[in-house]
């Protein structure tokens, strides 16, 4: 096992160091730091100076991948791809355009993105698998057929209406909890507890479709007619096979998500005001902050494969057909 | 007039010439036609139908583009009596003729009284007056607040404007409008009959015996006639959406907004189709490092979070065009290789769950005796990729495609929202969205340009999911073991 989580990291390794490239690629080569400059410094009539001096400021000055002023190792460590890309590596972000430290931002930001993506997260998933297991029961009889219909339905409606209308309606409408804003402790209640409500309605659709499928597949399968054939209740062939033997790739496709719920989401956050790590990357979009979208980019890809690993992990755990190769 | 062909414009028709030309070779191969057939038996599939021709014909309205000779923009009597006067100074005019900045489209020719009909700012739906109060001058010297009348909205009117006088107005023009539909309806089930003349015309369709379930189709037509021929009743005279703040109307927006979304929809699957078909069949024929190349590629695309990499390229793309202005010669020129490009990066983060879907299912047919039969008798790698593991796994594409389309008009809003989708100047569901969000919360709240986005994204969507249901039940060889599912 443990070398398997070795060849695994290894390989996890290699891609974060082709994201690192592709990244690098993206953000400067593509473009010149000049170009960078002049977007940042605002207007088309910036001087030379100013140029100049953004890039020495935010540590843009120097070659690409080889510099031949210095010497020693310092001529592949004091490039741009070393300083910026490298340095990923060990999470070293470096600073972002108002000089705030882009870790520290990171690690302050966790625990809000957190307090809303988790409960999303896990009271979505249960209600999904809920409706999808009462829907794969009923099948084909009109409770299934309409429940469908009103999947698609809510699959069809974009995520902003969720958010536009459900804050028009709880939050204006009724007035019942604030319409933005964040606070710590137990006072955050207060500020999640509409964006919760919109986030698991926003994903019941299509969560409920996927599940739904996921339990049909499993019915068709040939333990469950020798199931029905022994003369098991249909509810004793539900609770005792299917769900069982369905729980697999549900475990294991929540092992994979769960990492990434570091993200944050990114509309619902900048939405109702939540200081996240979804509305932090935002706001870098939006005020064009190379240094963090890069950050995110990284940050989110490690999460990714942190994600793949602990899946391939669950499934020896949970599955005994499943061996380390 | 100087036509202008926009790239998206030459390939979305290049896509519905593309679609005809299969058309013509599946009705040809009774094997092809099999599934499509059953797609035709789908009551569900045949309601979405007509909905979904009409957005693409509006969006194909939406593809012919030109720009208008200037001074001729505007036809009015004193520039037609001017150019009579002196017939020669204008005709030499023409030979050096300057032509607007300005791109229009047919369907902004056909629009053109809605296009024109600006007001000042916000007004509510079927409105006669402003949304907000001005300081309107009396005739009598006196300056007093009101809502003033509006420029076009029910302009016609005389005062006082009651409920009961545009109530009366209402329904005359929306009566006209409903006959003009109806008459229109007529047409479409006349052709419906022609095309089954040999299955027995009209009584053949009213059995619903035909290859096409014709009577959801006909009775959904009927509703989206009587729509259309209701709300284009009461554009001609007043703004049946309402204005947004600017004073733009907004059905007018709506409508523009389809051709966006289509673009969006479409292109990008054109992009992520080769993509997806060569690495994931070549992945999994091939097998060997191809394979594990192709998997180190998507593991490593699909690892960056999707909104982030087309936020990047976006923004790099933004840098791009600020600093080559002079490359493009209008406006409308700049955004459309923004939308091509906003297809490409799409197409870039979602071909993979194609690909990976394909590469599973090579793996499986290269196994199978006619694949092992065609290498033993010396076909090519290409030959048999081609001929046979791409062909046989066509309804993966097929199913793929349609379910992908309304995920992609969704982002497409998202993305626009966030500011890294479409360009500003470019008419879509997002950026309408986007100028709106703060609306709710004005008070009286502005309800309808949010709701004209959503709705008209909702009956696009919505047509499309359940268009690509059908689909997937007629393409799927597992749907047939699903047991009850439909």
């Amino acid at each position: 096992m443990t070398g398997y989580l070795l060849r695994r990291l290894g390989y996890a390794l290699v891609i974060l160091l082709a994201v690192n490239l592709l990244t690098f690629a993206l953000f400067f080569v593509v473009n010149s730091p000049d170009d960078m400059a002049r977007m940042q410094l605002g207007s088309k009539r910036v001087t030379p100076e100013a140029i100049e001096r953004w890039k020495q400021e935010k540590g843009y000055d120097k070659p690409r991948w080889y510099n031949p002023d210095a010497s020693g190792i310092e001529r592949l460590t004091s490039t741009i791809f070393f300083e910026k890309s490298v340095r990923l590596f060990l999470f070293e972000f470096g600073n972002d355009v108002d000089g705030r430290s882009i870790r520290g931002e990171i690690l302050d930001r966790a625990g809000p993105s957190l307090a809303l993506a988790v409960p999303v997260f896990f009271v979505g998933l249960a209600l999904n698998v809920t409706f999808a297991l009462a829907m794969a029961l009923f099948r084909a009889s009109v409770l299934d057929l309409w429940g469908v219909v009103v999947c698609i339905a809510l699959m069809s409606i974009s995520s902003l209406f969720y958010i536009i209308s459900g804050q028009y309606l709880v939050s204006k409408a009724f007035a019942l909890v604030p319409i933005s804003g964040f606070s710590g402790g137990w006072d955050a209640l207060r500020f999640l507890a509409l964006p919760i409500l919109v986030g698991v309605g926003a994903g019941i659709g299509s969560g409920t479709r996927f599940y739904r499928t996921l339990f049909l597949e499993e019915m068709g399968r040939d333990y469950v007619r020798t199931a029905r054939a022994k003369g098991l209740a249909e509810m004793t062939v539900m609770f005792r096979h299917v769900l069982r033997n369905a729980l697999i790739p549900i475990l294991t496709g929540v092992v994979a998500v769960i990492p990434t719920l570091f993200m944050g989401s990114l509309i619902a956050e900048s939405f109702f005001g939540i200081p996240g790590l979804g509305s932090y990357t935002i706001d870098a979009i939006q005020s064009q902050d190379f240094s963090v979208v890069r950050s995110m980019v990284y940050l989110g890809s490690v999460l990714y494969i942190v994600g793949l690993v602990l899946t391939d992990i669950s499934y020896t755990l949970v599955d005994p057909r499943v061996r380390f190769e | 007039m100087k036509v202008v062909l926009l790239w998206s414009d030459i390939l979305l028709w290049g896509l519905v010439l593309a679609a005809l030309l299969l058309t013509v070779q599946v009705r040809r191969r009774e094997h092809l036609a099999v599934p499509w057939r059953r797609v035709g038996q789908s009551r569900v599939a045949m309601v979405c139908l007509p909905m979904l021709l009409f957005f693409v014909v509006v969006g194909l309205l939406d593809s012919l583009h030109y720009r208008p000779q200037l001074g001729r923009a505007v036809p009015s009597d004193a520039v037609a009596n001017a150019n009579a006067a002196n017939g020669n100074a204008a005709n030499a005019s023409k030979a050096t003729a300057a032509y607007s900045v300005e791109v229009l489209s047919v369907l902004d020719h056909i629009l053109s009284p809605l296009r024109a009909s600006r007001e000042r700012t916000y007004s509510a739906p079927l409105a006669t007056h402003a949304h907000v109060k001005e300081s309107v001058d009396r005739p009598d010297g006196s300056t007093v607040r009101e809502y003033p009348r509006l420029a076009h909205g029910g302009a016609r009117l005389s005062e006082p404007i009651g409920l009961r006088t545009q109530g009366v107005d209402l329904i005359e023009r929306g009566a006209v409008g409903a006959l003009v539909g109806t008459l229109g309806w007529i047409v479409l089930v006349l052709g419906a009959v022609w095309l089954e003349r040999d299955k027995g015309g009209f009584s053949a369709i009213r059995r619903d015996e035909c290859t096409l379930r014709w009577r959801s189709a006909l009775a959904a037509s009927l509703v989206l006639c009587m729509v259309v021929g209701v709300a284009g009743g009461w554009a001609l005279e007043y703004h049946v959406l309402g204005t947004d703040k600017v004073g733009q109307d907004v059905l007018y927006l709506s409508l523009k907004s389809v051709r966006t979304a289509l673009v969006i929809g479409t292109l990008t699957t054109v992009v992520m189709l080769p993509l997806a078909l060569g690495l994931g069949i070549a992945a999994g024929y091939l097998q060997g490092w191809v394979d594990d190349l192709v998997q180190f590629v998507y593991t490593t695309l699909n690892s960056i979070p999707s909104v982030l990499l087309i936020a990047a390229a976006v923004l790099l793309m933004q840098v791009f065009i600020d600093g080559h202005a002079d490359l493009f010669q209008t406006t409308a020129e700049r955004a459309d290789l923004r939308l091509l490009f906003l297809c490409l990066i799409l197409a870039l983060t979602s071909w993979t769950g194609l690909a990976r879907l394909l590469r599973a299912e090579s793996l499986k047919l290269r196994e199978l005796e006619y694949v092992q039969a065609a290498r033993a008798l010396g076909v090519s790698a290409w030959g048999i990729m081609v001929g046979h593991i791409a062909r046989n796994a066509m309804h993966l594409v097929i199913i793929t495609l349609a379910m992908e389309f309304s995920g992609l008009v969704l982002a497409e809003a998202v993305l626009s929202y966030i500011g890294v989708g479409v360009d500003p100047s470019m008419i879509s569901f997002g950026s309408m969205i986007n100028a709106a969000r703060l609306e709710l919360s004005r008070e009286p709240a502005v309800w309808w340009s949010l709701a004209a986005a959503f709705s008209f994204m909702f009956v696009l969507v919505l047509a499309a999911n359940l268009l690509a249901d059908a689909v997937r039940d007629a393409f799927d060889p597992r749907v047939a073991h699903l047991g009850g599912a439909r």
